[in-house]
């Protein structure tokens, strides 16, 4: 799983040859260390007049400690005041030589087209300002909740600027754009703390929608799920015990799942995280029965369930076999349907629980020789928007991620043409660890994660594929 | 005891120009200058042969031999010998403290009229022994056997040759206070342009006052000056951009432009009761309301060296029920110009209101056309702790030629000082 290119262009030789060559120059991204701040470097926050979320963003960085930085005029400054951030001061025409780990602007004031300058004006003087693994942050409200056609065209807008401004941040630099609907200020933490934090090492060019959901409990930011019990389906290897290593560094008690060949993998990964395991065929007809009876018995319920398991048979439509077909679209998304179903008609997902499924970018954007996996994997994307409503109901929610190239026994496999493709065509230029899947997984998880619902969240690096 | 208090007022004021450092006034002492402004006061209140309440006055350089500067100073006028006087030490707050302190008695009726007077002189500096030389000598001056006084002797080195010299650095952080001055502008994004524009309306309006007469009456001409010798009007931004920065590195925004030169000269302000002044035929100019000092932890805190007013002002406000616009007239000691715009953007700022001063909302902005009408410590210049005394008279005048109206004053000072005061006509 060595990338050997990055390795070579992040020696001084090599990087002396690849940037005469005008060749890609993947960075080391930063990446969490436990224990360590939310961000490693000072933040500066603008808003654009009228902007509705100054209060929020300012208590989530006054929790969070970080160091603030704002022009002296912009209105962010009463709220940042109000939430006691002793924020500094940095005015453009007196830049002097200040770096900032994050820029987070507060669109949400932009009703027109015209007013999008603000955009520029915060962002222009400041982007290159932004330190290696930084983050770029900009905080809209959902168009379908702007009564205004002008208002609504405007904050469409910001997502085609966040697309763009990631693909020219650089040095492992990253941009997000989120959706705050209007009276869901209070539940935008969890992802503001994802997004300007390195847990979002490989999230780029993404948008989360932040909507109605429970009021955020109190919880403790460095072990979110304490006390919680969480399903991981497939958690025997790769991404999937990334996941349970995650969950459980997040305080959650872990219940592995996967195929009877792999349950020694299986175990070893349970025991070394304090887990328990649960060794079954998702296909089995009775596994939901099984699954719920296990969880039932020991947990009295689940709080965050993970769909991770999942499977490849590639070979292009003419030439693959029915079988192809239908075990993997049974192992992809059929059988996380009956889990779904079989969780909610015994009642056993917990309050505030969480789905979070595993799509794929070939889900998105279709992939040559995988019909049935981009077909089992926007399945998924169709499952979360669908059963989104179903889970609110419940005071639950479901949302997927989508990886893009990561870097796993599956993908080390792969020619080194297709491999390297992979790897370089997305804005960071590498691919990604099990690990950056894992903490976007452990982000939806989070209790605090209310008010998103229905969300696919992309782990790409922002790659050039797909949407 | 008196617990009844009573106007004290301001009847005039006199400095003598101010002069450059190794300038005009290179060979004058500090006695020498403060003893020039206070006869230019004398004579221009006919108060000669006068037995006064209290002198105070102060220098921040100062020779050892001047332990008594004020009272020597007053011995050489004309104003009677049985007046009593001391010296006061605040840094660049001198000159305005003694006018607090001599304000302050005459408004608890212990005295009934004072001079308040403020001097420096960097041309003159109290240049000490060296430190070691200085050691040895004093411990020959206790030993008692000429052979220790030998051996101590043997001791000398031709490097003990170099003199103590006064350093202008903050002695907590060996930073000069332009350099702290540098990290305060970096850390209000002040610009060279707003700092360039605030000179050069510093040196215009000093011009201004000069050409119109205004300070014909607060101004004797001392040793060939008639005017202040930094003063250079006409100046345009253009050409200030051109002067390479002198504080905070190359990026810096500090020039020789919008930071006060080392400088000479004194001046003196006449305060008293309103009995006293209608007793000897003078015209009260202003009253003075009330006064703050503060201080920063610039060492360890996280406030700039020069931002104590920033704190003195709004406590100041507070017990007199004032906002900052309820002013005709700001004078702001202007340092360095960034000290003025640092301050300024301090009290428009919600998070420094909020935070460091514990109000709900900003102190807000103030009329530019209100603050130091008749140019600043940029024109003139700013011999330590004469600049109070220029301040206090100018203020008092403009007041007074307005037919009324109130005016704040604020002086930053070294040591993380501020002090500043309220008057009123």
């Amino acid at each position: 799983m060595t990338d050997t290119y990055s390795a070579l262009v992040n020696n001084p030789v090599g990087g002396f040859v690849a940037k005469n060559l005008g060749l890609p120059k993947p960075v080391p991204l930063d990446r969490y260390v436990e224990g360590a701040p939310l961000i490693d470097g000072a933040v500066l926050v603008g808003s654009a007049p009228g902007g509705r979320l100054g209060p929020s963003v300012a208590t989530i960085l006054a929790g969070a400690d970080a160091h603030v930085d704002s022009r002296l005029d912009d209105e962010v400054r009463s709220p940042l005041g109000a939430a006691g951030v002793d924020a500094g001061v940095w005015n453009p025409e007196a830049p002097g030589s200040q770096r900032w780990k994050g820029l987070v602007f507060d669109a949400t004031g932009i009703t027109s087209s015209e007013q999008l300058r603000e955009l520029w004006s915060f962002f222009h003087p400041t982007i290159r300002r932004l330190a290696p693994s930084g983050r770029l942050i900009v905080l809209g409200t959902p168009p379908e909740d702007c009564t205004e056609p002008r208002h609504a065209t405007a904050q469409r807008a910001l997502e085609g600027f966040v697309r763009a401004a990631g693909k020219e941040c650089r040095y492992g630099a990253t941009a997000q754009l989120t959706y705050v609907a209007p009276g869901a200020e209070e539940r935008l933490e969890s992802t503001l703390r994802f997004f300007l934090s390195p847990r979002s090492a490989y999230v780029c060019g993404q948008l989360a929608r932040i909507g109605a959901g429970k009021d955020v409990p109190g919880i403790d930011w460095e072990r979110p799920l304490h006390g919680k019990v969480a399903l991981v389906t497939g958690a025997s290897r790769g991404i999937g015990e990334a996941i349970a290593r995650t969950l459980e560094r997040d305080g959650a008690h872990v219940v592995g799942l996967d195929v009877p060949p792999l349950a020694d993998d299986l175990e070893k990964v349970v025991s070394s995280i304090g887990g328990s395991a649960i060794v079954a065929d998702i296909t089995d007809p009775e596994a939901p029965a099984q699954i719920c009876d296990e969880l039932q018995a020991k947990h009295g319920g689940v709080d965050v369930v993970v769909h991770n398991a999942g499977v490849t048979r590639d070979k292009t439509l003419g030439g693959m076999d029915e079988e192809r077909w239908s075990l993997l679209m049974d192992i992809n998304l059929s059988s996380e349907e009956r889990i779904n179903d079989a969780l909610i008609e015994r009642d056993l997902l917990n309050d505030n629980g969480r789905v979070v499924c595993v799509s794929s970018m070939s889900g998105i954007a279709g992939n040559a020789g995988q019909t049935n996996y981009s077909t089992s994997k926007a399945g998924v994307i169709g499952m979360v928007q669908s059963m989104a409503p179903v889970f609110a109901e419940r005071g639950a929610t479901i949302n997927a991620v989508a990886p893009g190239f990561i870097e796993t026994q599956m993908t080390a496999a792969m020619p080194i043409g297709p491999r390297e493709a992979g790897r370089r065509m997305n804005s960071l230029s590498q691919g990604g660890l099990p690990v950056d899947v894992a903490e976007a997984i452990a982000w939806f998880a989070s209790p605090a994660s209310t008010g998103l619902n229905g969300n696919v969240v992309r782990v790409c690096g922002q790659s050039l594929i797909g949407a | 005891m008196n617990s009844q208090t009573r106007p004290a007022v301001v009847l005039a004021s006199n400095r003598i120009p101010f002069a450059r450092s190794n300038g005009p006034y290179a060979k004058a002492s500090n006695q020498d200058m403060l003893t020039a402004a206070l006869d230019g006061l004398i004579a221009a209140a006919g108060i000669a042969g006068e037995r006064l309440g209290e002198i105070a006055g102060g220098a921040v350089l100062k020779h050892s031999r001047d332990f008594n500067l004020t009272r020597e100073s007053l011995l050489g006028t004309r104003i009677s010998p049985e007046t009593p006087a001391y010296d006061v030490g605040q840094a660049c707050g001198t000159g305005l403290e003694t006018f607090i302190l001599t304000a302050n008695k005459v408004a608890l009726g212990q005295i009934d009229s004072a001079i308040a007077c403020g001097v420096d002189t960097t041309s003159d500096a109290p240049v000490a022994l060296n430190e070691d030389l200085r050691k040895i000598l004093m411990e020959a001056n206790s030993t008692k056997s000429n052979a220790d006084r030998a051996k101590l002797l043997a001791k000398l080195r031709p490097g003990m040759i170099v003199p103590e010299i006064p350093q202008n650095a903050e002695p907590r952080t060996g930073l000069s206070m332009g350099e702290h001055t540098a990290i305060m502008a970096r850390d209000w994004g002040i610009t060279r342009e707003a700092q360039d524009e605030l000179a050069i309306a510093s040196h215009d309006r000093l011009a201004a006052a000069y050409e119109e007469g205004f300070e014909d009456d607060l101004v004797t001409p001392y040793l060939g000056l008639e005017r202040d010798q930094n003063l250079r009007p006409g100046s345009t931004l253009e050409k200030l951009g051109k002067l390479k920065p002198v504080f905070g590195g190359p990026e810096g925004t500090m020039t020789a432009a919008n930071s006060t030169p080392l400088s000479d000269g004194a001046s003196a302000v006449l305060l008293s009761s309103e009995q006293w002044a209608k007793e000897h035929g003078l015209t009260p100019l202003a009253r003075f309301v009330d006064a703050e000092t503060a201080a920063v932890d610039h060492v360890g805190g996280r406030d700039g060296l020069l931002m104590a007013p920033a704190y003195a002002v709004p406590r100041m406000l507070a017990r007199n029920e004032l906002s900052l616009q309820d002013f005709d007239f700001y004078e702001i000691h202007e340092a360095f110009a960034a000290q003025v715009l640092s301050t300024l953007a301090a009290w428009e700022d919600p998070v420094f209101c909020h935070e460091r001063l514990g109000l709900d909302a900003p102190l807000g902005s103030i009329d530019r056309a209100k603050l130091n009408v008749k140019g600043g410590s940029l024109a003139a210049a700013h011999p330590f702790a004469a600049t109070g005394g220029r301040i206090v008279g100018n203020l008092a005048k403009i007041l007074h030629e307005n037919g009324g109206g109130r005016g704040l004053i604020s002086i930053c000072a070294a040591g993380g000082q501020g002090v500043v005061g309220i008057l009123e006509a």
